[in-house]
C-alpha cells in the first residue's frame, strides 16, 4: 500500500519535510477530532502558523465561551448558596466544596500512609516471630481501614463496568436474534416494553433477596452488595443496547443481506460478517445510552445495597450530618457528573471509530 | 456405469447410422435435421425464464406483479430489460437471481432449474451494496474466498481479485473504503465483485441509475470493454433508452403492471465495437431508439401520467 504519492519518488524529488509536516498536522487534527478534543484544534493550527486571527476567533468560540459559562455558573452558585440555611449550616459554595475536595484527597493520602505502615509493622512482627521460631505459623492479615473516597470511586467504576458488561453480553445476542427474526421480536417485544421502564429502586429488593438466596458461599469471591448493585445496573442498562441492536440489524440495507445470499454465506457467517458489522454503529449508540443509564442507576443501587462506592459515600455523609457533610456530598455529586462525562466521551470516541459514515456528526 | 452405457449406446447409434442404406437415409434425414435443429436451439438457449408469474400477498388479496413471462437467452448475449418504473423489471431479475420465488413457472440455467440465489448468477445492485466496513479489495475478497473456497489457493485468489479490480480500473484504490471513493467507483467495485464470482449470468439491476450522465457514459464504455474480453451473458435492467440501445444485443420491453409481461423484443443489430459518438448520427441507431421510445411512450404510456 502506498501512503502518498510523495513517498514514492526519490527524496530529492519532493520537499519531504514540509509535506510530511502537513500530513502529520492533518493526522493530529483528525485524531483530536475523533477523540472529542476539537476545541484544541485551533491551537495546533496556531502552532503551525495558520492564519492566527481566524484561529484565535475559533479558539474563543470553542474554548473561551465554555470557560466564561463555567465562571458565570460558579459566581451564581456562590452568590445563591449563601442565602440558603439548612439544619447542617449554610449551603456550601464552590470554595467550601473545593476545600472538602482537598480534605478528601488528604484523607486518602493519610489512609494510604496508615496502610503502608500497617503492612510494614506486620512484616516486622512476622519476621521477628520467624526468627524466634522458624516453625511458627505466620498470619498475614489484610488492612481493614475504611475505604477512602478514591477507593470508593474505583469500586463504583468496577461495579458499573461489571453490570454493563453483563448487560452487553446478554443484550447483543438477543438483539441480533430479534433483528433477524420479526417473529422473535414480536414475541419478546411486550416483555421488553414492560421491563424497560422499571426503576432500579424497584428491582433492588428482589435482586437482594435472590442474590442472598442463590449466591451462598463460605468464601465469597465478591461481596453480596457488589453483586446486587451490578445486577441491578445490568437489569436497567440492558434495554437500550438490546433495542438498538435489534433495530440496527433489522434496518440493514436489504441488498447487503442479498449479497450474502448470492455468495451463499452460511448463516453464521451472514451474522458475523454482514449483520453484526452493519449494525455496529447502532449497537454502539445503544451501548453509549446503556452505560449512561448504568452509571445513573448505580448510585441509587449503591445507596440501598450499601455497596462501598460513591452511592454509599453520599448516603453515609447524609446520615453523618456533620457541618462538612453537604460539602462532601457536593464533591461526590460533581465527581459523579465528571465521571459520567468521561464515560460518555469514551463511548462517543468508540462510536466515531466504528461509524461507517465519517461525515456523520455524532453528538 | 451410466456414463459407460451412454457411450456404448452412442457408439451403437453411430454405427447403426453408418449402416443405414441410402434410401433409408433419405427418409430418415428430415427427422434427423429436425432433431439437430432442436438440439441447436436447446444449446443456444442458455438461460430460460419460462411461463413465470409471481403474486405477492397484500391486504387486498394477492397482487399479480408478473404474468406469464417467457424469455430465452443465449450464451454470451447482452439483454436489457426496459420499462416504466413499477413494471416488474426488478422482479424478473430477482427471480432469475433466486432472491424471489416465482409463483408459477421458473428459471432454467444450462438445463437445470434454479430456485435459490447463487454465485453463478451474480448480481450488481443499483446502490453498489458494498460493505462499508471493508476496503475495496476486501469487498471483492469476501466474495472470492466464499466462491472459490478449495478451488483456488491463496496466491491464485489474490491474483484473481486484483485481476478483476484491474478490469474495472480500480487498482489505484484497493485499500480505500467505499466512503472514500466516488459513486461511479463504488459501482465499478460492485461490478468487479460480481465478475469475480465468475458467474454464468451477470445480473445488473439499474447499475448506473444513480450516477450522473457523464459517469454513466464512462461506465457504459468500461462495461463494453469488459464484455469484449469476457463475453459474459448479461441481463441488465435500465430505464435509459440510449443505454439500452448502445449496450444490448436484444432489448426486452415490458408492459406496465399489474400483471406485467414482455411486450416486445427488439433485436439490435449494430456492429461492435460500438462508439457512442459515431452512433449518435447513425440512422439505424436512431431507428432502434425511436422503436423503444414509441413502445414506452405510445403503446405503454404510464396510466397515471395519462390521467394527470
Amino acid at each position: 500500500m502506498t501512503h502518498d504519492q510523495c513517498t514514492l519518488p526519490t527524496r530529492g524529488g519532493c520537499p519531504t519535510s514540509t509535506k510530511e509536516l502537513v500530513i502529520m498536522k492533518a493526522k493530529i487534527i483528525n485524531f483530536l477530532e475523533t477523540t472529542g478534543f476539537s476545541w484544541s484544534v485551533p491551537m495546533v493550527k496556531l502552532a503551525s502558523g495558520e492564519n492566527p486571527r481566524e484561529q484565535l476567533q475559533e479558539l474563543f468560540s470553542l474554548l473561551g465561551l465554555p470557560v466564561i459559562a463555567v465562571v458565570v455558573f460558579l459566581v451564581m452558585w456562590s452568590g445563591m448558596a449563601v442565602q440558603v440555611n439548612t439544619s447542617l449550616g449554610q449551603l456550601p459554595g464552590p470554595a467550601q466544596v473545593w476545600q472538602q475536595a482537598t480534605t478528601l484527597y488528604d484523607e486518602h493520602v493519610a489512609e494510604g500512609e496508615k496502610e503502608a505502615a500497617f503492612y510494614q509493622r506486620q512484616e516486622v512482627r512476622n519476621a521477628k516471630k520467624l526468627a524466634k521460631n522458624p516453625d511458627a505459623t505466620v498470619k498475614i492479615r489484610s488492612y481493614t481501614g475504611k475505604p477512602t473516597y478514591f477507593d470508593q470511586i474505583l469500586t463504583s467504576l468496577l461495579t458499573v463496568f461489571t453490570g454493563f458488561l453483563m448487560a452487553t453480553i446478554i443484550a447483543i445476542p438477543i438483539g441480533v436474534a430479534c433483528g433477524l427474526s420479526d417473529r422473535l421480536y414480536g414475541a419478546v417485544s411486550p416483555l421488553i416494553q414492560v421491563f424497560k421502564p422499571i426503576s432500579p429502586l424497584a428491582w433492588l429488593p428482589i435482586v437482594t433477596m435472590v442474590v442472598s438466596a442463590v449466591y451462598v458461599s463460605d468464601d465469597p469471591m465478591f461481596e453480596k452488595a457488589f453483586i446486587t448493585s451490578a445486577i441491578t445496573v445490568m437489569l436497567c442498562s440492558l434495554w437500550p443496547t438490546l433495542i438498538n441492536t435489534a433495530v440496527g440489524v433489522a434496518s440493514i440495507d436489504h441488498d447487503l443481506m442479498n449479497v450474502g445470499r448470492v455468495i451463499r454465506l452460511h448463516w453464521t457467517a451472514q451474522v458475523f460478517k454482514v449483520a453484526l458489522p452493519a449494525a455496529l454503529p447502532m449497537i454502539f449508540t445503544g451501548l453509549r445510552i446503556s452505560l449512561g443509564i448504568g452509571w445513573m442507576v448505580l448510585i441509587a443501587a449503591e445507596m440501598l445495597a450499601q455497596n462501598p462506592g460513591l452511592g454509599k459515600f453520599v448516603w453515609d455523609e447524609f446520615q453523618n450530618g456533620s457541618s462538612d457533610s453537604l460539602g462532601r456530598i457536593m464533591v461526590a455529586v460533581l465527581t459523579i457528573g465528571i465521571i459520567g462525562f468521561i464515560l460518555d466521551w469514551m463511548m462517543v470516541t468508540l462510536q466515531k471509530l466504528f461509524s461507517h459514515d465519517p461525515t456523520a456528526s455524532i453528538r | 456405469m451410466n456414463a459407460l452405457s451412454n457411450v456404448v449406446s452412442q457408439l451403437s447409434s453411430r454405427s447403426s447410422a453408418k449402416t443405414i442404406s441410402p434410401d433409408e437415409a433419405t427418409t430418415a434425414s428430415p427427422t434427423k435435421e429436425e432433431m439437430s435443429e432442436e438440439k441447436q436451439v436447446k444449446e443456444r438457449v442458455y438461460l430460460e425464464v419460462s411461463n413465470t408469474s409471481i403474486e405477492f400477498p397484500t391486504k387486498q388479496g394477492p397482487f399479480k406483479a408478473l404474468d406469464d413471462v417467457n424469455l430465452k437467452i443465449s450464451r454470451g448475449e447482452f439483454i436489457t430489460l426496459i420499462g416504466h418504473s413499477g413494471c416488474g423489471k426488478s422482479t424478473v431479475l430477482n427471480i432469475i437471481a433466486g432472491l424471489l420465488q416465482a409463483t408459477e413457472g421458473g428459471v432454467i440455467l444450462e438445463g437445470r432449474e434454479v430456485d435459490e440465489p447463487g454465485p453463478d448468477r451474480a448480481v450488481v445492485f443499483q446502490n453498489h451494496s458494498l460493505f462499508p466496513w471493508l476496503t475495496v479489495y476486501q469487498n471483492v475478497e469476501l466474495a472470492v474466498k466464499q466462491v472459490f473456497k478449495g478451488k483456488k489457493n491463496k496466491a491464485e485468489m489474490v491474483e484473481w481479485i486484483e485481476h478483476n479490480l484491474e478490469l474495472v480500473h480500480m487498482s489505484h484504490a484497493l485499500h480505500k473504503r467505499p466512503s472514500e471513493i466516488s459513486g461511479g467507483m463504488k459501482q465499478r467495485v460492485g461490478i468487479a465483485r460480481a465478475l469475480a464470482m465468475q458467474p454464468k449470468v451477470l445480473l445488473m439491476d439499474e447499475p448506473f441509475g444513480a450516477l450522473d450522465a457523464l459517469t454513466r457514459a464512462h461506465l457504459q464504455d468500461s462495461l463494453m470493454e469488459i464484455q469484449k474480453e469476457t463475453h459474459n451473458t448479461v441481463v441488465m435492467i435500465t430505464h435509459d433508452v440510449d443505454e439500452a440501445v448502445l449496450l444490448s444485443d436484444r432489448i426486452v420491453m415490458m408492459t406496465n403492471g399489474p400483471a406485467a409481461t414482455i411486450g416486445e423484443i427488439l433485436e439490435v443489430e449494430l456492429a461492435r465495437p460500438r462508439n457512442r459518438v459515431e452512433l449518435a448520427d447513425d440512422s439505424q441507431y436512431n431507428h432502434y431508439r425511436a422503436e423503444v421510445l414509441k413502445f414506452l411512450y405510445e403503446r405503454q404510456r404510464k396510466p397515471d401520467e395519462s390521467a394527470a
